[in-house]
Formats: C-alpha cells, structure tokens, sequence
C-alpha cells in the first residue's frame, strides 16, 4: 500500500513537469489528465475514495473537456490535415499512455490484492457517508455559498463569453440615443 | 504495517504546487496560465485531503469540495475571458493585454 502512494506521487509530479514543458496545448493537456488520475489515486490510498471519484469526474473531466473546447473554439492550427496525421505518431501519446498504465496497474492492484477499505496507506479511512453528514449538518452554509458562486460563475461566463452582434447593414444599425445619454450625465 | 508520514503528503502537494506556480510565472500563454492556476488548487486540495485524512475528520474531505466547487466556476470565467482576449487582440500572449481600454 505504501508503495501504491510513492508511485502515484512519482506519476503525478512527472506528468505535472512534463505539463509545465510542453509546448502543443494538446499534448500539455493529455499530460494534465494523467496528473490528475495521479492525484486521484494519491486520494485512494490515502483513504479518500468519494473524493477520488470526484477527482476523475470534474477536474480530469469537466475542467479539461472545457479547456479542450475552448482550444477548439479559438481554432489555434494552421496546418490541419499534417498536425492530423502528427498525432498519430506514436512518441506523442506513449508518454500519458505509459504513465496512466502505471495508474491502471496501481488501482487493479488495489481493487484485487490489498484490502482497500481496511488498510489506508496514510491517515485513515473516511467515507462518503461521514462527508455527507457533515457537508449537510454543520458546513449547510457552505453549501449554500457554493450555490451562489456557481449561479455568479454562469451567469458571468454567460456575460463574458457572448460576442458582440455583427452589423448587416449601416441602415439596420439602430440609433445610439446619444442626447440623452449626455443630458443625463 | 508502516504507514506513511503526512510530510510526506504535504510535501507532494506542495511540489505540484511550486510546479504551478513556476509555470504561472515562465509562461505567456494565457491558456497554460489557467492550467497552471488548475494545477496549483488541485495542490491545495490534495493538501486538505492528507491534513483530514491524518486526523480521520471529513472536513478536509468538504474543503476539497469547495475547492472543486471554486476551480469550476473559475475555469469557466477564465475561459470566457480567454474567448474575449482572443476575440479583441487575436492573440493569447499575456503580454499583449498589458494596458487596459474601456
């Protein structure tokens, strides 16, 4: 179990430089998911299994599949049908293959051979359901903060992220009501 | 059986920390800024896990969530405001956005 813990730290500082030394955002961004499978298995042994899943759904799903639509929306490439067929050498995506292999090994060995709720590697066990009560019981508050930053964060990524209406026409353009706007200030 | 040390924990956090933060400060494109910004809350994270995890309490464990919470809404502001950098300026240098017009 201890060396479960040791490996996953390995992979997840290996994969976070090699983010941080990439230059194709892409390939920054396969180096990121692994990292945070990393940090999730990091969570299982250390006894944190909720927090594990929740890793894998929203960090290393949402959070990167949003990244990845953005790069997509910008359309960064030029050269589209040569990048295409770059990506599919294999020295590009053998690194995160090998590392997340590395992980997949770990949790089959944790799923199969150790007893995984009895014996944490570090700490001990806490699970969803001591997580549940407490985050309703005494944290209800944050909660509901939570709820409100949420609600800010859409209706500010709605604001933000809408684009100005293109003009057809000079005629269809509607008149500024400038007089009255200066008369008011 | 040996368990491990929470220094240990809080010392892997705080390398992917730095690592972030590193990033933060030798890059110029905007977009590896934000993942670099992701990186360093999921460090602060992994540290509340180890700190809850050491004294068997869930609250590290809620902390996590409101980090996760936090970095959603972040992660999709910040890419909001790439798309509106990108769409003024086209181009993602930090550097072109060093002076402010209203």
């Amino acid at each position: 179990m201890e060396l479960t813990f040791y490996i996953a730290a390995a992979v997840a500082v290996l994969a976070t430089i090699m983010v941080i030394t990439r230059f194709n955002m892409i390939h920054a961004l396969l180096y990121l998911v692994v990292s945070f499978l990393a940090v999730a298995v990091v969570f299982l042994t250390m006894g944190a299994p909720f927090m594990a899943a929740l890793e894998v759904i929203v960090y290393a799903g949402a959070i990167v599949v949003l990244i990845i639509f953005v790069i997509m929306m910008l359309s960064l490439t030029r050269e589209d049908v040569e990048q295409e067929k770059a990506w599919l050498q294999p020295k590009l995506w053998m690194g995160p293959a090998l590392l997340s292999f590395v992980l997949l090994a770990e949790l089959v060995y944790l799923l199969v051979i150790a007893e995984m709720p009895a014996a944490p590697a570090a700490g001990s066990y806490v699970d969803a359901r001591a997580v549940g009560l407490a985050l309703y019981g005494p944290y209800v508050l944050g909660v509901q903060l939570s709820g409100i930053l949420l609600m800010a964060g859409i209706v500010g990524a709605y604001h933000l992220g809408r684009q100005k209406k293109k003009i057809i026409h000079r005629f269809l353009q509607q008149q500024e009501p400038q007089k009255e706007r200066s008369a008011v200030l | 059986m040996t368990t491990i040390p929470m220094e240990t924990g809080l010392l892997l956090a705080g390398v992917l920390f730095m690592l972030g933060l590193i990033s933060v400060m030798i890059r110029r494109n905007i977009i590896f800024m934000l993942i670099s910004v992701e990186i360093m809350l999921n460090a602060a994270g992994l540290a509340f896990i180890v700190a809850g995890s050491h004294w068997a309490q869930p609250d590290g464990q809620i902390m996590f969530i409101f980090i996760l919470t936090m970095a959603a809404a972040e992660v999709s502001v910040g890419l909001a405001l790439i798309l509106q950098i990108h769409h003024q300026l086209k181009t993602l240098n930090s550097d072109a956005a060093n002076f402010m017009k209203g």
